[in-house]
Order: structure tokens, then sequence, then C-alpha cells
């Protein structure tokens, strides 16, 4: 860090400073700041279907798209998404590094097995998935025995029954995410003192007394960081619904997420700007609702946990 | 290493037969669609779930017919210039966040850490007429520009640059180096970790981008991997061989990336989370 200087100094580096800040001034300015300024505005505009000749509707515009079926049915849909992947990929996340923790001859190999769908973008892991449950050319679809059991399957496929497509959606989502919070959970368990774990052993705790009572209480930070993380991406998935059901079946839009609704080819705003910028204002609305939660809560647990 | 009381021979047999079933499960996804680029088109649908036929001709229509190397040459081009742009503005940015002292250095910092609250989703309706009115639809620079400097690198770099001592820059000073002397002799060579570590970051997630290029390419020669395998996907009935061999293509390259870089990975991921 540079030594407290004079005034003079300082104003002398300015111009050194601002060279070395141009750069990225005009790019985060171009593509961060003056898009969502620009969308405040451009989400007040009704446009026509090539985008064009937006006219202003009004700050009404926002209150009208809170309050449309769409745009309700589309954040009921993303928190039905969320409260499904984010539950059950912390518990199998830390159920598998809990399964690969102990220090057993081949469990690197397990290890790399468990990380590995880290490797996988969202289109990869998506068509791995569509591969799976489509009904015509999916492979579980395909299987006579399978078929008997699950009928949904083949007809009409997992993906193409209401009752089944977001749970479907949500499962390819929690199987992509899951190396990450393997990897994750892995690591914070390593950070645990053995000490602690063989006192307790050496005071009469079962195996099961000390998961509860010191893994996962010194986990905590760990799974904060976790949860964090996977609601966030839960609130922008977007990939693995334009990939295996485009926002359908339809009706009812079953599995459009406000992602899915802001941007996908198959959204009843998908050529409308205007329309869009009001959504992607509202969905910004609701991420940072969710950050501001989020900084409340490692903020408390500064209190009990951490370094 | 825990001093365990040794496992009984039944329980360990039990704990490898769960873990053997649980990395079934785990690579099922996975294993099923590289079984299906195998096979030759047509038996696909036999035995779904069995290895029985073995081909690479699927794989090489894939990367020719289905466009894959293609879209893998486009996809490289994009993350490289994502990566040595964010690299390069970040360590500018860092420089003038923690070498130099002037007035507004504060709000201007403020600025620059607020836009990381700003999710990519919330920006890209009007990105996408930005880069349409400059021309840049179907084009690298309309893929790559928009991500050429981040708040997140910039503020990797500070850190690490505030961990130098501040003697190096005064001796610096003193034998009479410029900034710009001082940051590529001294400065940057130090920090080669922290950035070596945003480099890895910021090819694997540019690499991995799905919306931007599906918003901005209509043109087949300039889909990126991820856009093109949605683009293949139309195939998919007709012919879904030949996308489960581009999916298994387009796959390759980040698992040997990751193999590669295994460790570096593993410790820039966890260090926001069990450091805190």
């Amino acid at each position: 860090m540079a030594s407290r200087s004079s005034a003079r100094q300082r104003w002398r580096q300015l111009p050194a400073a601002l060279a070395l800040l141009a750069p990225s001034l005009i790019v985060l300015g171009t593509f961060v700041i003056y898009p969502l300024v620009k969308a405040v505005v451009l989400g007040q505009q009704r446009c026509d279907a090539n985008g064009l000749n937006c006219r202003s509707n009004g700050w009404d515009q926002y209150w009208d798209a809170l309050r449309s079926v769409q745009f309700q049915n589309a954040l009921w849909v993303t928190v039905k998404f969320a409260l499904f992947t984010v539950p059950l990929g912390l518990v199998l996340g830390v159920g598998l590094a809990m399964l690969a923790h102990k220090t057993l001859s081949g469990v690197g190999v397990f290890r790399t097995i468990f990380s590995s769908t880290v490797a996988t973008s969202v289109a990869v892991a998506s068509l791995m998935w569509f591969f799976l449950l489509q009904p015509d050319v999916g492979s579980l679809a395909n299987v006579g025995w399978l078929n008997e059991i699950f009928p949904t399957l083949k007809r009409p496929g997992l993906l193409r029954d209401s009752g089944t497509a977001l749970w479907s959606v949500a499962l390819s989502s929690v199987w992509a995410s899951l190396g990450f919070t393997f990897i994750l959970v892995t690591a914070g368990l390593q950070s645990i003192p053995d000490d602690l774990h063989e006192a307790a052993a050496i005071d009469g705790a079962t195996g099961t007394t000390r998961f509860w009572k010191i893994t996962l209480p010194l986990l905590g930070p760990t799974l904060l960081f976790v949860v964090i993380v996977l609601t966030t991406r839960a609130f922008q998935a977007y990939g693995e619904i334009d990939l295996l059901t485009d926002g359908g079946p339809q009706p009812g839009d079953t599995t459009t997420t406000l992602t899915y609704l802001t941007y996908g080819s198959n959204s009843i705003i998908a050529s409308d700007d205007g329309l869009r910028a009001t959504t992607a204002v509202l969905l910004f609305g609701v991420l940072l609702v969710l950050s501001m939660v989020q900084l409340r809560l490692v903020g408390r647990r500064v209190h009990y946990g951490g370094d | 290493m825990a001093a365990e009381r040794a496992p009984e021979g039944i329980r360990l047999v039990g704990r490898y037969t769960l873990l053997c079933i649980v990395a079934f499960v785990v690579l099922f996804p996975a294993y099923t669609t590289v079984i299906g680029a195998l096979k030759p088109s047509g038996k696909l649908l036999d035995n779904p779930l069995l290895p029985d036929a073995f081909t690479l001709d699927v794989l090489q229509q894939a990367w020719t017919d289905g466009r894959l190397g293609r879209y893998l040459f486009n996809s490289f081009v994009v993350a490289a210039i994502i990566t040595v742009c964010q690299v390069v503005t970040s360590v500018l940015s860092g420089y003038a966040f923690s070498m130099l002292d002037y007035p507004g250095r504060g709000a201007l910092f403020v600025l620059f850490l607020s836009t990381m609250l700003v999710p990519l989703e919330a920006t890209l309706v009007v990105n996408r007429r930005t880069v349409g009115d400059l021309g840049w639809l179907n084009t690298y620079q309309g893929l790559a520009i928009p991500f050429a400097a981040t708040a997140f690198g910039t503020f990797l770099v500070r850190q690490a640059f505030l961990g130098l001592p501040s003697e190096l820059r005064d001796a610096a000073r003193i034998d009479g180096a410029g900034h710009l002397t001082f940051l590529r002799h001294v400065a940057v060579p130090l920090v080669r970790p922290t950035l070596g570590a945003l480099g890895l970051f910021s090819f694997l997630s540019s690499w991995n981008q799905y919306l931007w290029p599906n918003l901005i390419t209509t043109d087949d020669d300039m889909n990126t991997v991820q856009s093109g395998l949605n683009a293949l996907r139309q195939a998919s009935l007709q012919s879904p061989n030949l996308v489960m061999a581009g999916t298994v293509i387009a796959a390759v390259p980040i698992v040997i990336v990751l193999l590669v870089f295994q460790k570096a990975l593993v410790r820039g991921l966890t260090a926001g989370a069990v450091k805190g």
C-alpha cells in the first residue's frame, strides 16, 4: 500500500490511476452499469414484434408485470425449483462427502468419481439427462421392465408430464452441481481436527452423536456457503430448462422459471424487449433481496463460526 | 490421521458396496451417453443400458457433420480472448486500487465492487441490443468483449498486490522505475499464482457460458460448443447417436483441463468456503 502522501501527491497520481482503470471502467460501464440503468427505463416500455418502436407505458408496467399470472407463475416455479434443488443438493453433497471421508484404500477413485460432475457444462449435463429421460430415444424409457414399473417414463415421458417435468429438470440440476458441493464439503470435513472426534470417542460418543454434535456444527460455514451458491444457481437456472423442456409442458408453463420467462425462445414475452426488461429488472430485485438475506446470515455466522 | 478402531470385515465390505452403488448412480447419466455415442446408428435402442456394439464412426460424424470441430474452435478463441482480457484488465485496475493513492479511490472501488451484485441475467436484454447496435452479432468480439473485465478479478489481484511488501515499490522508485516498469518486472511476476488461478477461473466460466452465446449467435459458423449443442439438439430425434457423440466431444476438453489443474481448482473452489 502506498504510504500516506500529501494532497498534491495524491492529485498527481490521479491521471495514472484513471489510465490504468480505463479499460475496466469502459467494459463494466458499458456492459454492467449502463444496461442495468437502461433496463429500468426500457422496462416501462412496450415494443413491437421486432423489439423496435418502444413506447413508454409508464412505471405501472412494473406493477402490471408483478400482478400478471405469468410472472407469479414463473416466480412460484423458481421457488419450487430452489426448494427442491438446494436441500437435496446439500444433503447429497454431505452424504457423499461423509461416505468418501473415511481413510480407506482406493477412496481417491471414489472422490474423483463423486467430483466428476464439475466437468460438465450445463449443456452437456442437460443433454445427458435428455437422453436418459426423453420418451422416444431416451435410455430409461426404452428399457422394457422399467417401463412396466414406471409407465410415465414412456407415456408421456417424465419431461412431458406436467406433474414430473419440473422435478426431473431439478434432478438433473442437482446432479450437475453435485461435484461442486462434494468438493466443498470434503474440504470442510478435512479442516475439522481429528482430535475433536478422538476426544469425543473416548468420552463414549457414538458415530451418530459425533456427526450431529461435532461434524455438522463445524461444517456450518461451509454449508452456509453451499446454500448461498445453490440458491443463486437455482434462481438463475436457464440452460437445463431451455434444453430439457423449453419451459413446458404446455399448457401451464410448468417449468418456466423467471430466467426462462425473460430469455426463453418459447416464452410468452420473447419478442417484446420492453417486457423482457421489466422481468429482468424484477429478477434483479429478487436476487438483490436474496443477496441481502445471505449477507445478513453470513454476518451473523461470524459470532460463532469461522476462523 | 484418526486412530480409528480397526473396522470389522463386514462393515468394510458394506462401506465399499455402498461406495460402488453410489459411484454407479453418479456416473450413470454420463455412462448411458458415452455408450450411446459409441453405438452405430440404429443399434441405439436395442439394449440402451449395455455397451453391446462399438464404432467410432458416429464420433467422427459429430466432429465433421455435427460441426463439433468448428464449435470447439470458436469456444477456444472466445475463452482465450476473455481470459487474456480479464487478467490484463484486472492487473491494471488491481494495481490502481492498491499501489496508487488518489482522490476518489474509495468511491471508485465501491463502484467496482457493487457491479458484483448485478447478475448477468439482469443486463443481457440491453446488452443484446448494444451488441446489435455495434454490429457485433455473430462475432468473436460480441461473444467476448462484454466479459473483458470483472470486479471479481480486480478484487483478487488487488488483494495479492496488497500482500506485497511496500519496500519493493519504494526501492523500485529510487531506482527510477515508473509504474509500468514496476508492474511488469516486479509486481506481476510476484503474484503469478493468483493470476494463474484467475485465468483458470475465467477460462472455465467463459467456456461454460450458455445464455449469452445463444442470445447473440444466429450464424452456425459462430456457435460456441454450448450454443452449438443447442443447435445440434434439433437432430436429437432423427439421429440421437450423433447428438450423444457431440455431447461427449463437448465434455472432453474440460475433463482434460480439470485433470491437469485438479489441485489448483480444488484450492480455488474451497478458498471462499473453508476460510470464510
